[in-house]
């Protein structure tokens, strides 16, 4: 994998160097035509690049407005007063900071579980040979097809069964480990040699040791993946919430900010509320996606590429 | 993948002492919560599609009885209120799906080809920009959009500069087709498509087209997935490379000509897995339609996925919500085995890079990567 996508960036890499060039020389002789497009490409890119952004500065914008001003001024960027009852609003009437904090725990815990978990089982698929070995990957490939969205009642159903409903534990454990991660990290660990790893076994270091000391740095790449991955995923998870927990207590921000949508805490107009609410709940992700832009770009296209 | 293991197998010896037991040791986390909270989960709500359990006690308790395939037919075959809704569901989802996959497809590879030209300045911002939304998580979307689509809201207010009316988006039942229509002045069915048809539901009303508060929430699928399908066709027209766009150049093709007899057929096996990414997901939506309440806007933003957890968590009829649910669970792995079959046989020797980049994001419960 990593040999198939890596000429292919060396090429896109070694051609963004030559091309101004080219096209300079195309310019000459194609002249006005050219330069008509690429003006009318901006255009085309910078009005569908508003259409993006749009929506996020007027949520924010709209979040410092009073209730009267965001229903009646609504496409305004800039709030006529500047209020932040909304804010205020979220950190006294609404439990918003324990909702935080229980996505926060949740999010750390289902992240470094799966780092943890997943690269330990992605080795021993790559590497360790045992009975039985061909068989688990197997079955791990045909539960990556298996829909999320149909997990739901039987989700329900096996936590209430082991006493798990409404708790912590049932709302951590099942998101632990992932059969997708597993996959990247069998996929990451097929990639990279073994020859360091032989030569620490020769020295006679146990099967963990070696992982722990010698595999995980190599394999970080792959872990930073990993990480991004199941952070944002478990941040922004909503349906295993629904359906693991009913205490208000533990609400995590998905399902808190979802009950202030359909107005649990009263009727009348509360869009300064709710955006104040979303506006927060995106920033760590944001802040996450800003520090990573780089390598979630190529998770995303280059999957395991790392 | 297996097969780069396979000769070290004969060497045994010392430095492989032990390693059964730490492969076993290694891999025994994942397979226990994948075993406990999803295969074991999984037989139990076939279970109880299969009975008459009321979400009393325990599924597994002696008075709870086997109905065989009754919660089945309940919701396709037998005429009545639990069948409309399974059908009215499928009709919406059905629409959704039919607007959402071509749509995200043109639109992402529109703006793949716009972000990936070389000449252009400020590459990086034009993808953080549209990628954005992807990241995002669906409540705040939601919450968003909302604000935007309401009656008197910003989207109203841009497009009552142009001297249109915008309709209470969230709220309206009408359905485009039948809009249409009624502007024509029909808005009566013909006698033939009044009568209930295929899971109960009249062919007047499959035909009614998705709702207006339907298409906002098409819209906000298209603002979220657009990002990350573009990143999908970013990466494939990368490894095309720009030689080939300045050969067809150079032969004097013109940029449709080149898009429609260069560009896409290099595309095809992206282009492949980005309609079968956006079928197998699109058919699963449930997060938007659970924040928004699926029962707004006259039931007509229901789709199978919300009405499985409505069935059961609300209504309390666990047996027709696990069924629903095992129904759309069989067309989903349907719909992923004709995927990976296809993408087996078309593209044999970039089977290995396809498979490993693209089977991964989609149906991953918790990775949120699209929706």
């Amino acid at each position: 994998m990593t040999a198939a996508a890596t000429p292919a960036t060396g090429k896109t890499g070694g051609s963004s160097i030559r091309t101004p060039e080219r096209s300079f020389r195309r310019k000459k002789q194609i002249g006005g035509r050219a330069r008509a497009n690429l003006l009318l490409g901006y255009l085309i890119l910078i009005g569908l690049a508003l259409i993006y952004i749009y929506p996020f500065l007027i949520s924010i914008s709209a979040s410092l407005k009073t209730d009267a001003e965001a229903t009646q001024n609504a496409l305004s960027l800039i709030p006529e007063t500047i209020t932040f009852a909304a804010y205020e609003r979220l950190f006294g009437d609404v439990p918003f900071p324990r909702w935080a904090g229980n996505t926060l725990l949740i999010s750390v815990i289902v992240t470094m579980g799966r780092v943890f978990f997943d690269s330990l089982a992605g080795y021993a698929l790559s590497r360790l040979q045992f009975r039985g070995r061909t068989v688990v990957f197997v079955a791990f490939i045909a539960i990556l097809s298996v829909p999320g969205v149909v997990l739901l009642i039987p989700r329900f159903l096996i936590l209430q069964q082991l006493g798990l409903y409404d708790t912590y534990g049932g709302m951590i454990i099942p998101l632990l480990s992932t059969a997708a991660g597993v996959f990247i990290m069998k996929q990451f660990f097929d990639s990279i040699p073994v020859s360091i790893e032989e030569a620490a076994r020769i020295d006679g270091a146990s099967t963990f040791r070696v992982f722990w000391t010698i595999v995980l740095p190599m394999a970080r790449p792959a872990l930073v993946t990993l990480f991004i991955l199941s952070f944002q995923g478990s941040w922004n998870e909503l349906g295993h919430f629904i359906v693991s927990r009913q205490s208000p207590e533990l609400n995590t921000l998905t399902t808190g900010v979802a009950s202030l949508v359909s107005g649990q805490l009263g009727s009348g107009n509360q869009f300064p509320l709710q955006l104040a609410a979303a506006v927060l709940m995106t920033i760590p992700v944001a802040v996450l996606f800003f520090i990573f832009q780089r390598r979630i770009m190529n998770t995303t296209a280059g999957a395991e590429k790392g | 993948m297996a097969v780069n293991a396979a000769p070290r197998s004969r060497r045994g010896g010392g430095i492989r002492r032990g390693e059964a037991r730490a492969g076993w040791l290694f891999v025994t986390p994942a397979v226990l919560i994948t075993a406990v909270f999803l295969v074991i989960p999984i037989a139990l709500a076939l279970w109880v599609s299969m009975s008459d359990w009321n979400g009393f006690q325990s599924p597994l308790n002696p008075r709870v009885n086997f109905v065989g395939l009754e919660n089945y037919a309940a919701i396709t075959v037998e005429d009545g209120l639990d069948q409309r809704n399974f059908g009215t569901a499928v009709r919406n989802n059905l629409y959704y799906v039919l607007l959402v996959v071509p749509l995200q497809t043109i639109i992402s590879l529109l703006l793949a080809i716009q972000v990936n030209r070389a000449a252009l300045k400020g590459r990086g911002f034009f993808r953080t920009a549209f990628y954005f939304p992807s990241v995002t998580s669906t409540v705040a979307i939601v919450v968003v959009f909302q604000f935007l689509f309401t009656a008197s809201g910003a989207v109203n207010a841009a497009i009552g500069a142009l001297g249109i009316r915008g309709p209470d988006w969230f709220n309206d039942s009408t359905g485009l087709i039948h809009g249409a229509l009624s502007a024509f002045g029909i808005t009566q069915p013909p006698a033939a498509l009044a009568e209930p048809g295929f899971l109960g539901i009249s062919g007047w009303e499959w035909l009614a087209g998705p709702s207006v508060a339907m298409t906002s929430l098409i819209i906000l699928a298209i603002f979220t997935t657009s990002g990350t399908f573009m990143l999908l066709f970013l990466a494939a027209l990368q490894s095309i490379g720009s030689e080939i766009d300045e050969a067809t150049l150079m032969d004097g093709a013109g940029p449709f000509r080149k898009f429609f007899s260069v560009t896409v057929p290099m595309l095809r096996p992206t282009l492949f897995t980005v309609l079968t990414l956006g079928l197998i997901g699109s058919w699963q939506v449930f997060d938007q339609i659970y924040v928004i309440g699926g029962g707004s806007a006259g039931g007509t933003i229901s789709t199978p996925a919300f009405l499985a957890y409505r069935s059961s968590f609300v209504d309390l009829q666990w047996g027709q919500g696990a069924a629903i649910a095992f129904i759309l669970f069989v067309f989903i792995i349907l719909l992923t085995l004709v995927q990976r079959w296809v993408l087996k046989e078309r593209t044999p020797r970039k089977r290995n890079r396809v498979a490993a980049t693209e089977k991964i994001a989609p149906n991953d419960s918790t990775s949120g990567g699209l929706r």
